[in-house]
């Protein structure tokens, strides 16, 4: 395998993805993404010197509109798939002291 | 002919004519899933309830000749991964084990407009990540053609419904062949449509720039008729392209004399097996006989596809995911210190391998330092397929190969090597990176009893060519169907 995946890799991709692997998660994970960017490298065969990133496939333009409320009052619809609810908010674990 | 035998136009016919009525054909579906079920395993939610009192209200409809479209009446099956109002949608994952969405997609919507009965939400491959249907967080949906092996992912719950005659047709979705490759694997027609023809609005999303809504379905006209149901210009769908050709049952013609139709060599080298090979290249040699122009070219880059695209898709799914975070909706940690303790322990209990898989991979192709070298380097090749396919479509109306390197593998023999399931998508990501349409439909049966798949490549927007020189195969294959369950 060419792209050795060093554990402060796996850590920082793991503060980055907000996943919190055990340690055989881990080891696997190090291995299949190093055999995934192993794979990708074929793609540094082709020479793509000038070649525009595309990113959509049509040459469209942005879509802009009024920015107008068209649907009813639904928090407590919205909310009922809510796993906190409290006086109509979600709760959340407190996020400062 | 019984009810379950009618595709999804006979039986909007029958109802019609008043042969049959709405209630009845709820019924008999119902029946077949109670029936079914439990081998099968198609779907995740069956809404019986719901959709025995949708077939009274539009029976109601069709009676007062409000609705008159192809497709009043006929129960749908839809994939878990559309959103669908008051009813479970779990993307076949734990992390969305309880969300009931306030509105419906737009395609689900449109399907409604014309009169279809929900049945309920089928089984895939969690997030629509995987190629078998094995990744869903609730179990496994078996192949109606041999259930010892799998459907084809990810809209495998979708195809296998179709298959099983638990459903008259179905939505799926395809972002790298999942249409395409379970209705190949199924003996169905699938179809995903040209990047931006349905509306994406209620679809939840895995990879944005690729991800398409398409029907699968028993016949080529059925696929016609559902197409022009769900393909409409949405204005909550900023990719939704705003079209005028969307009377597709127009090209259900049965001639492709002049049809210019190129066989790519490189979707015939190694790797493809034999009796697919056959399968298709005689499915060419019929059109040929019709009086297709048909001939052999070399498209090149097939190789660089399945690297490019499992970069891009995996670059957007981790962006996409991010939204799961155990607040708004969803599946919530319950032991958890502190807000970024309950993210991580949400998602890391929410989500199943193979999704932490491409996220991790997602966030490491984005971070500092590997943008360029990676994800831009993606996107740079993506314009060099798509350039490749341009050419192509300058010589040719319709590109012609198989769908899938193989038939449906078994159970249990896919998931231990990631890559190679992803090669096993070879034939079907260029097309999602092109953006342009593809359709699958059956040419034969292998020697084990499982049906082979022939895919059909347009143009962006030439659907009706898709479908027009599927309909005249179709005609001359004859009629395709499970002759019993195994």
């Amino acid at each position: 395998m060419a792209n050795i995946i060093s554990d402060e890799t796996i850590e920082y991709v793991g503060i980055l993805a907000k996943l919190e692997l055990s340690g055989e998660e881990k080891e696997q994970a190090k291995k299949d993404m190093g055999s995934m960017l192993d794979y990708i490298d074929k793609l540094g065969e082709l020479d793509t010197k000038g070649v525009e990133p595309m990113s959509h496939v049509f040459p469209v333009k942005n879509v802009f509109r009024e920015d107008v409320v068209t649907n009813e009052d639904m928090r407590d619809a919205v909310l009922k798939n809510a796993p906190g609810e409290k006086n109509g908010m979600f709760t959340v674990p407190r996020t400062f002291e | 002919m019984s009810i379950l035998d009618m595709t999804a136009c006979q039986l909007a016919a029958a109802i019609k004519n008043k042969e049959v009525t709405v209630l009845e054909a709820v019924k008999a579906v119902l029946a077949q899933i109670h029936a079914k079920e439990e081998i099968y395993n198609c779907y995740v939610t069956v809404d019986e309830e719901g959709a025995l009192a949708q077939a009274k209200e539009i029976q109601k409809k069709i009676d007062a000749g409000i609705l008159t479209g192809a497709l009043a009446g006929v129960p749908v099956a839809i994939k878990d991964n559309m959103c669908t109002e008051g009813i479970l949608t779990t993307c076949s994952s734990k992390i969305l084990n309880n969300f009931v969405p306030t509105f419906s997609s737009e395609a689900v919507l449109n399907l409604q407009k014309a009169g279809a009965v929900i049945l309920g939400k089928t089984n895939m491959d969690e997030f629509a990540m995987g190629s078998t249907t094995e990744t869903s967080a609730y179990g496994v949906t078996r192949n109606p053609w041999n259930y010892e092996h799998v459907p084809g992912g990810s809209s495998g719950g979708s195809a296998a419904a179709v298959a099983a005659n638990e459903c008259f047709y179905a939505l799926g979705s395809d972002t790298g062949g999942s249409i395409r490759q379970p209705a190949s694997f199924c003996g169905v027609v699938g179809l995903k449509p040209t990047y931006g023809r349905v509306s994406r609005y209620g679809l939840i999303a895995y990879g944005s720039s690729l991800d398409q809504i398409g029907p699968l379905c028993k016949d080529v006209a059925d696929c016609a008729a559902i197409m022009e149901v769900i393909s409409t210009h949405d204005k909550k769908d900023s990719t939704s392209v705003l079209r005028q050709d969307t009377d597709f049952t127009s090209a259900l013609v049965e001639d492709v004399k002049g049809m210019r139709i190129g066989i790519p060599r490189d979707y015939f080298g190694e790797g493809l097996d034999g009796q697919v090979r056959d399968a298709v290249l005689k499915a060419a040699e019929v059109l040929k006989e019709k009086g297709a122009i048909v001939e052999e070219f070399d498209l090149s880059l097939v190789e660089y596809a399945i690297p490019a695209y499992y970069t891009i898709a995996a670059a957007e799914a981790s962006s996409n995911l991010e939204r799961f975070d155990g607040i708004k909706y969803g599946y919530r940690a319950e032991d958890y210190e502190g807000l970024h303790d309950m993210y991580k322990k949400t998602r890391s209990q929410g989500f199943g391998p193979e999704v932490k898989r491409r996220i991790m991979l997602g966030s490491f192709v984005l971070s500092s330092g590997y943008y360029d070298a990676y994800y831009l380097k993606a996107l740079r090749v993506k314009a060099l397929i798509k350039k490749a396919f341009d050419e192509a479509f300058a010589k040719y109306d319709v590109i012609l190969g198989p769908v899938a390197p193989t038939t449906a593998p078994k159970l249990g023999e896919s998931l231990s090597d990631p890559i190679k399931m992803y090669l096993g998508d070879i034939y079907t990501i260029s097309v999602n990176l092109a953006g342009l349409p593809g359709l699958s439909m059956p040419c034969g049966i292998d020697s084990k009893g499982l049906p082979i798949g022939l895919q059909l490549i347009g143009d962006c927007f030439n659907e009706k060519k898709l479908i027009q020189t599927a309909y005249t195969y179709e005609k001359i294959r004859g009629a395709f169907s499970r002759k019993e369950d195994r």
